[in-house]
């Protein structure tokens, strides 16, 4: 068994891709009606050259982005996944690392097991990731959900949440894409599968 | 005053003044009333710009698909929320694909509405005639498909009792709009059968003005903005697709909330 079994690569690198057409047709379609005054995505970072295919690409990867996110979460909970790597989180650990962090001591030695900083952000990005599908499809059909729009605050809550979310997988994004350039060979592990684990 | 609904960057505007002669040449001849389809002349106004390209083809099938799912999704029976007449946005927002400045008011002493397709009774409708019909109201959230939003009240009768009235083939697939700013615009049957979809001749009240479809539009609390054009001059009823102004530039067709 390898640390990332084909499944688990396969759906990673799927997501990477969905993630990117997602964020990028979004903002095409946030830059028509802005939430943050006076605030704009420049032109090429935005997938469609304007609202019209960027809709279409954001209401096409949605599918992409929900049953491949569906699968991931299947296989994580079948298999053990989530409970062998991402749990449990301890308060003190996670202070530690931070701790660590800011003097410069990374470990990374052993790369099958992850530190509580990355156990908390890989939770926090798959929540983020859950509650995008969710906010996205309650403003795609707020009527026919208007009882769970209203819940999270009416149809512009919703639209900020959705925004929210973006920005803390975008967030979770630089710094992952950044650690994995500063240490090379957990970008390889995803590729490769990386070193055997027990199972 | 700009509408925002207009994108910075649009699709070159000359693809649609290559037909306008033809269009209105068309329209001299009567062309609705000698049954010709709507979709016919959406065909010759409107041009696909994504289609193009194989990853535009495969953007719009999955748009097709979208629009099965959302049909699916539509729950014939569920209301939209409504609000107090006091949340009323006064006046409402102005929004087409032209600056207010180039707004041509529909004179409603000569303005009729026709009927076409699979409707028994097509004698066209004067103001007064229509004017007499019962008349529902709604105060309900219009959302943009640029995300803003605002309230609005709207009052007319409900486009079922309409279709009832002149004998409309209620197993259709389709309604389709016919508009004096050359606006064609088509939904489906069962939203059109929502009891949420009127043929507004009010706002808060008071008669239409002329920048929001005087003296007749379309207004859906099931449906994105685009979906519900303005001006009406003509109402098919058929089971042939005819798409729409904005649906022929790439937005979704069925647009449901």
């Amino acid at each position: 068994m390898r640390l990332h079994p084909l499944p688990i690569r396969l759906m990673h690198w799927t997501n990477a891709v969905t993630m990117i057409v997602m964020i990028a047709s979004g903002w095409g379609i946030y830059d028509d009606f802005v939430i943050i005054h006076g605030s704009h995505f420049p032109e090429f970072l935005r997938l469609g050259s304007w609202a019209a295919p960027s809709l279409l690409w954001h209401f096409a990867g949605m599918w992409l982005l929900a049953l491949n996110g569906l699968a991931y979460l299947v296989y994580g909970m079948a298999t053990g996944r989530f409970r062998d790597r991402l749990l449990p989180i301890r308060l003190g650990e996670l202070e530690s690392t931070v701790r660590d962090t800011l003097h410069f001591k990374i470990e990374h030695g052993d790369l099958t097991v992850y530190n509580a900083v990355q156990k908390l952000l890989y939770l926090v990005v798959i929540i983020a990731g859950i509650s995008q599908v969710v906010t996205g499809l309650l403003i795609w059909k707020p009527v026919q959900f208007s009882g769970w729009v209203a819940l999270l605050g009416g149809f512009q809550a919703v639209r900020v949440e959705h925004f929210v979310g973006m920005a803390v997988i975008v967030a979770f994004l630089i710094v992952h894409v950044l650690l994995s350039i500063l240490v090379p060979s957990t970008l390889w592990a995803m590729l490769s599968g990386g070193p055997r684990v027990r199972t | 005053m700009r509408s925002r609904f207009r994108p910075d960057k649009r699709p070159d505007p000359a693809v649609l003044d290559d037909h306008r002669a033809l269009i209105r040449s068309l329209q001299r001849r009567k062309i609705l009333r000698g049954g010709l389809s709507l979709g016919a002349l959406n065909l010759l106004t409107g041009c696909d710009v994504s289609s193009s390209s194989s990853v535009g083809q495969a953007l719009n099938l999955m748009s097709a698909w979208n629009d099965r799912v959302q049909a699916a999704l539509f729950d014939p029976t569920k209301l939209a929320p409504t609000y107090p007449r006091s949340m009323i946005l006064k006046p409402p927002k102005f929004n087409a694909y032209f600056d207010i400045s180039d707004l041509k008011p529909v004179d409603g002493q000569t303005w009729k509405l026709e009927l076409a397709g699979l409707i028994s009774d097509k004698r066209p409708w004067t103001a007064e005639r229509f004017a007499r019909l019962p008349v529902s109201e709604m105060v309900i959230r219009h959302v943009c498909v640029e995300g803003w939003d605002y309230i609005g009240g709207w009052s007319g009768p409900t486009l079922k009792s309409f279709l009832e009235r002149v004998g409309a083939d209620l197993t259709a697939k389709y309604v389709a709009f016919k508009t004096a700013d050359d606006y064609p615009s088509s939904i489906d049957m069962a939203t059109a059968l929502h009891p949420q979809t009127l043929l507004a001749t009010r706002y808060a009240g008071d008669t239409l003005a002329d920048p929001f479809g005087f003296p007749l539009r379309l207004r859906m609390a099931t449906k994105l903005g685009y979906k519900n054009p303005k001006w009406i001059t003509a109402i098919e009823v058929s089971n042939t697709y005819s798409g729409g102004y904005w649906e022929s530039l790439g937005f979704n067709w069925f647009a449901g909330l």
